[in-house]
């Protein structure tokens, strides 16, 4: 039996950028990654704890972790195809 | 079976596009929204610096809208193109220094450029504009420029006032029902929160002057005097964002200091101190400054005695002030505050 293969893991680093750029920055991003792929976007502005869920949830894109250590904040999505 | 109609539609945040991108998709048009970025958006970030207003929600006005509608959002960075339409409007500005008019229309301009590409193949263009909303910018003699002078023409649909304005193509073509679109017209702001109602929304944004920084009078005077003193029109990213930060104090045209008015702004200055000569009191505690420009010892000197005046060592006989330049090089200086009468209200941007 073969195990699932591994998932592409890429990194964002939005850290220092304001909402919506962390935003933007994930979107463009998405637009050139094929589903499947895990995308942790690194930032530290608190708006993205509300900001990049809420794009992904309007965007059928998954967030599957979000970590927050004092200013650095990790949210790893999910590419969903749409 | 019929193809599918699909319409983009601006969405700005507040209630207006919402309702427009709303009553189109009752009419079974398929929707997608579009929200730009210029870098003097009202948005989620200044509650994120300011501490005061952090237990306010915060949220992207734009996204929000977008999930209430469940219709995709598609957000578009345009500072820099942006800065031609602010610095040489070719229809001026509003009150502030707001070019409304050209805004518009290259915001248009830019939705027709991107929806109407072949792999996104959008039929027509929604926004809630309403004719007589705004002085300037949203009359009726307005409304056939922004068609006009952004390319759009006839796929521009204003649902919210259309039945004021000429058939568009896709009333004429059958896309949308004519007798289904509205005719709001002026500043009264009832008919829209009826058609929210029956819409069974029950919370929306109002931004208060506009979508934007420019057209806030104390904004756009800190705006002119940057520009004013450099002697160029012309700005960055962190000039701009910078502007909505702290307290902007100009003792001389060729620097002036940002302080710091509470602990989220301190902290969100912190993120520049590699950009600026940046002064911290040492023997008390206050406020973080960041000096703009290009100060000489004396004018740094000056600036610590300001900075001294909003520390807590305010009525104290001296006060020490970490001065630190861009590579890292600090050294203190112990100051007399600066007595009130010594800082003259022009200073004060
Ligand atoms: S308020 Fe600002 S964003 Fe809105 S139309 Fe005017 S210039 Fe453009």
């Amino acid at each position: 039996m073969s195990s699932p293969p591994t998932p592409i893991l890429e990194t964002l680093d939005a850290r220092g950028l304001l909402c919506p750029l962390p935003v933007i920055r994930t979107q463009d991003t998405i637009t050139n990654l094929a589903p499947g792929t895990l995308l942790d976007v690194l930032a530290t502005d608190p708006g993205t704890l509300h900001d990049i869920p809420a794009w992904c949830r309007v965007h059928g894109h998954e967030v599957v972790e979000t970590e927050r250590e004092g200013r650095d904040i990790r949210i790893r999505v999910k590419v969903v195809a749409t | 079976m019929a193809e599918q109609i699909k319409a983009v539609a601006l969405i700005s945040g507040g209630l207006d596009s919402m309702l427009a991108a709303k009553v189109v998709m009752q009419q079974g048009v398929y929707v997608e929204g579009i929200n730009f970025y210029t870098g003097f958006c009202v948005e989620g970030h200044t509650h994120a610096i300011r501490a005061k207003d952090r237990a306010k929600p915060k949220r992207n006005n734009a996204l929000w809208v977008a999930e209430q509608l469940g219709i995709k959002l598609h957000i578009i960075d345009v500072i820099d193109e942006y800065k031609d339409v602010l610095l040489n409007p070719k229809h001026g500005y509003g009150k502030h220094l707001n070019p409304c008019l050209d805004c518009k229309i290259f915001m248009v301009k830019k939705t027709l450029a991107w929806g109407f590409m072949e792999e996104r193949g959008f039929d027509f263009i929604v926004t809630g504009e309403v004719i007589g909303q705004r002085p300037k910018s949203q009359r009726k003699e307005t409304m056939p420029v922004i068609a006009r002078e952004s390319g759009a023409d006839d796929r521009l649909l204003r649902p919210l006032c259309a039945k004021n304005l000429p058939p568009t193509l896709p009333e004429r073509e059958g896309w949308v029902q004519r007798e289904a679109l509205f005719d709001f017209h002026g500043r009264n702001r009832k008919p829209q929160i009826e058609l929210a109602q029956s819409f069974g929304f029950t919370d929306w944004a109002q931004p208060a002057g506009g979508c934007c920084f420019l057209t806030d009078e104390h904004y756009a005077q800190k705006l002119s005097d940057l520009w004013r003193t450099r002697g160029s029109r012309d700005y960055e990213l962190d000039d701009i964002m910078l502007l909505k930060v702290g307290r902007h104090i100009r003792p001389a045209p060729h620097f002036k200091l940002i302080v710091g008015r509470e602990e989220g702004e301190n902290q969100y200055l912190e993120g520049y101190r590699k950009q600026f000569v940046a002064l911290r009191p040492l023997s008390h505690k206050g406020p973080l400054c960041l000096i703009d420009g290009t100060p000489s010892a004396a004018d740094i000197e000056l600036a610590a005695r300001v900075l001294a005046r909003y520390s807590q060592g305010r009525s104290a006989d001296h006060v020490t002030i970490v001065a630190e330049e861009p590579n890292g090089v600090a050294r203190d200086l112990e100051v007399v505050p600066l007595p009130p009468m010594e800082i003259p209200t022009a200073w004060h941007v």
